[in-house]
């Protein structure tokens, strides 16, 4: 019965998403001014559909909390004996599930859009809501025709087949479901940017519309990629934290594409400047998130993430992305002529930085767009190829580096028009520490051109991020500069954590006995012993390492190499130790035979990792400085919205007055409306 | 109009061509290793069971092109390709083995349940041989040259149609 509501509850949903195209086709069509009776519609549409499509998930959900074997996908994925929480996750732990994860995350955007966005002009509203409405109706379509998650078997399974066990993790509890938010979120931008176009209304109220959506899908991305990052280091026991690898990829092209819009929004919203390539980028951050969600469900690359693959899925997928990546890019192209040009700007003014990291941030998606799809264009010529870190690091470096000498410079600049001479005092700090750090590293140790630069541009930008704070009264900034500030003191922060692991990193693989010491990097590290363990669906065979630095208290560490078996599968489950200045990385691997006396040797791997954390801390900040951009933009948005409505109350009461006639509450709801409708 | 506009919707339109090819073609994900027409790397392995002796690359040098299997007694596709390995044992092919993270009970087992085309098995508890040959997976078969040269290399279990293509292998190994 819960699956078939919840498939009941899909279907409803992807009848209200052609509803709400059709609706607003219609209303487009009609002359300006006129209200048909389906638009009214649109906005109850998009909101219902919305709370079907999360009770549609919800409903997924208890299948597999209650275990339900007869429905195919919980016997496919699950097993009576996982722990509670895992059986909860293991919801979005699959292709179904997770694609009905996207289309509710999708729904809720629409939802949340129809619902609170009233300050854009009614035709571009339409125009907006139709697109998200069409977008949508497309991954019903591809739920309820290609991969039902309600399927139900013939004959109930005994049992499950169980979850991967590398997706037991607790990370997998938030990591997925803050990346689909992430991406599904900036459909909002997608559609926005469609109806701007359709409607030829790309104007600054549009960019201040647009932004806190942009930023809020922005937020999610960092923090799910974040959170990825982190799952995988943990996680895979390989000791890395990034691995370039195909699915990674696809998460970081849309923040790429994401960073960029939302850094030209601003320039729109404050300048009126950039109008054409704001769009390019709203539609471009979106068809990367499906790009990313064709690469890994249709198998045509091979990945660590990807899931059962499937060909007809994967043509699937390829007619959705041809319709919506094809259709708005060709509106685009017939449209984008017809956007009048911007206000112009010099090079050196706070645009010319903003357009500069906007194109140097275009190029570096370029270049990870090329290496992630290049295996599958050598292999139309039957060369295969990976491509790794070896391309991707120098290469995207290529542009990272002035991207981020920019980045500390921009925001101490002016709008329209600047001359550098007017802020080289702060230009010469800056200068003088990146180049200061440079030369000391360079001189200290021997590490990697890329380490040594990421080094000393970390130091110039954790510092220059502040500058723009410099001379102003700190109880006066507004939220939003603080965000910007917190943001990029959160790259310079994440960029140390890089910069620092890949350059000061010590490792040391030895194949030990219980009781034996050894060193790595101040550290003085003992396996105490190793024990067979069991839990509830796996055994492990579990270390205890003593690690002790220096004097200091022994810290007790405990890896295990745990074996699931249903699915059979090894896992190895690392242990951290983290301190202030990084963290300690501890595998247990595989037994190494017996020494000279017959004792197991085990195979023990430890990384001292410093100030790798970092990485993650940094990624939380830039989520952080996000969120603070949404609340002073909002609040200051709404504060001036109120402003302008009092004085046209105001002057609507003046009128009455005027008129002989006290301020009637129609006359004021009238006046209600039209400044919410047409922007002032 | 401008045609720059256009370039975004071409550079789509090409990559909806090469996707669309690839998901057509049919997947190949055997990977072939690197090392064939090389030299076997050097490895002495100790033995799987105790009534049959170890293996290590001295003892593909010299007499005649030998096959070296990789397999292991968990391994369910090892069971189906080990009547092919006794039809090529019959043929005088000279067979040596290399058991993948085995107990030399469940090998015994393996041996007297399925048959022993092998003049040696060599015990890889780690799986080291198979990383330094390439192997991606169990089984994978060899054919190794009186040099120590890897001539050729077969993924996955030998069904019937593969044993005339091995033998053939085998005699152009002889050169």
């Amino acid at each position: 019965m819960i699956a078939e509501i919840g498939l009941a509850a899909l279907w409803l949903a992807a009848a209200l998403a052609a509803l709400q195209l059709f609706a607003g086709v219609l209303a487009l069509r009609q002359e300006q001014g006129e209200d048909g009776e389906l638009a009214r519609l649109m906005r109850p549409a998009a909101m219902v559909q919305a709370l079907l499509a999360t009770l549609a998930f919800f409903m997924l959900m208890w299948c597999f909390a209650i275990t339900d074997l007869s429905v195919k996908l919980v016997a496919a994925n699950s097993h009576s004996l996982k722990p509670m929480l895992f059986k909860v996750t293991g919801t979005w732990g699959n292709h179904e599930g997770s694609m009905l994860l996207w289309v509710a995350v999708m729904a809720l955007s629409g939802g949340l859009i129809g619902w609170l966005e009233k300050r854009l002009p009614v035709r571009t509203m339409q125009a907006t809501l139709a697109t998200q409405g069409f977008v949508a109706l497309g991954f019903y379509a591809f739920l309820l025709l290609s991969s039902n998650p309600f399927e139900r078997l013939p004959i109930p399974a005994p049992e499950g087949q169980g979850l991967n066990p590398l997706l037991q993790d607790i990370g997998l509890a938030l990591h997925p479901p803050t990346l689909y938010i992430g991406y599904v979120g900036l459909s909002v931008a997608f559609s926005f940017a469609i109806g701007a176009l359709l409607t030829r209304n790309v104007t600054p109220e549009f960019a201040r519309v647009m932004r806190p959506w942009v930023l809020g899908a922005w937020v999610f991305l960092t923090l799910g990629i974040t959170a990825g990052s982190y799952w995988a280091y943990y996680e895979l026991g390989w000791g890395g934290w990034w691995f370039w690898d195909p699915v990674e990829n696809a998460s970081l092209m849309p923040w790429l594409a994401a960073t960029a819009l939302l850094h030209s929004t601003s320039v729109l919203a404050a300048r009126d400047a950039l109008r054409t390539w704001t769009i390019m980028l709203g539609v471009v951050a979106f068809s990367m998130s499906m790009l990313g969600t064709f690469l890994v469900r249709s198998g045509v690359l091979t990945s660590v993430h990807a899931f059962a693959v499937d060909p007809e899925r994967g043509s699937f997928i390829l007619v959705l992305l041809a319709i919506y990546i094809g259709g708005s890019l060709a509106i685009f192209a017939l449209r984008a002529g017809t956007v009048a040009e911007g206000k112009r700007f010099a090079m050196s003014s706070r645009e010319g930085a903003l357009v500069f990291n906007n194109v140097m941030l275009s190029a570096i998606l370029g270049i990870v767009l090329l290496g992630t799809l290049y295996p599958l264009l050598t292999e139309a010529f039957d060369i295969r190829v990976s491509v790794g870190p070896p391309y991707f690091n120098p290469v995207s470096a290529i542009f990272a580096v002035p991207m981020f000498l920019v980045m500390a410079a921009g925001p101490l600049m002016r709008w329209r028009e600047d001359k550098p001479a007017r802020i080289q005092l702060e230009l010469a700090i800056v200068g003088a520490i990146i180049l200061g750090v440079l030369v000391l590293v360079a001189v200290l140790g021997d590490y990697s051109v890329l380490a040594i630069l990421g080094l000393a541009l970390s130091a110039g930008l954790a510092i220059a991020s502040f500058l723009p704070l410099r001379g102003r009264k700190l109880s006066r900034v507004p939220l939003a500069t603080w965000g910007m500030v917190l943001a990029h003191f959160g790259v310079a922060v994440s960029l140390f954590g890089m910069a620092s692991e890949s350059a000061f990193t010590k490792e040391r693989l030895s194949a030990v006995v219980a009781g034996e010491s050894q060193q790595v990097a101040g550290w003085n590290i003992t396996l105490e012993s190793v024990d067979p363990i069991a839990g509830p669906n796996w055994t492990a065979m579990e270390a205890r390492v003593l690690a002790q630095r220096g004097e200091g208290a022994a810290a007790v560490m405990i890896p295990q190499a745990r074996n699931f078996w249903a699915p059979a599968q090894a896992t190895s489950e690392s242990a951290l130790l983290t301190r202030w200045d990084g963290q300690l990385y501890a595998v247990i691997g595989d037994s190494a035979g017996v020494d000279a006396n017959g004792n197991q040797r085990w195979q023990l791997r430890i990384w001292w990792k410093p100030f790798v954390t970092f990485i993650w801390y940094g990624g939380l900040l830039i989520a952080f400085g996000g969120t603070l951009a949404i609340i002073g933009r909002v609040s200051a948005d709404l504060k001036r919205r109120r402003a302008v409505l009092r004085s046209t109350e105001k002057r609507a009461e003046v009128e009455a007055l005027k008129h002989g006639e006290l301020g009637e509450p129609a006359l004021a709801k009238d006046a209600h409306s039209k400044a919410q409708g047409e922007p002032a | 109009m401008r045609w720059t506009l256009w370039i975004p919707l071409g550079l789509f339109v090409f990559f909806l061509g090469l996707a669309g090819y690839q998901l057509t073609q049919p997947k190949d994900d055997q990977i072939p290793s690197a090392m064939v027409e090389k030299a076997l790397p050097e490895f002495e392995l100790p033995a799987a069971v105790e009534t049959m002796p170890g293996a290590s690359r001295a003892d593909f040098i010299g007499g005649k092109p030998k096959l070296l299997n990789i397999w292991a007694s968990w391994c369910l596709p090892c069971i189906a390709e080990a009547k092919q390995l006794e039809v090529l044992e019959g043929q005088g092919v000279e067979i040596i083995g290399v058991a993948i993270r085995d107990k030399p009970e469940d090998v015994a087992i393996f041996l007297e349940r399925y048959g022993n085309p092998y003049t040696r098995i060599g015990k890889d508890d780690i799986s080291s041989l198979m990383l330094e040959i390439g192997a991606s997976g169990v089984p994978e078969t060899y054919v190794i040259d009186a040099e120590g040269v890897i001539r050729y290399q077969h993924i996955g279990d030998i069904r019937l149609e593969h044993i005339p293509l091995l033998l053939e292998e085998l005699k152009k190994a002889e050169t």
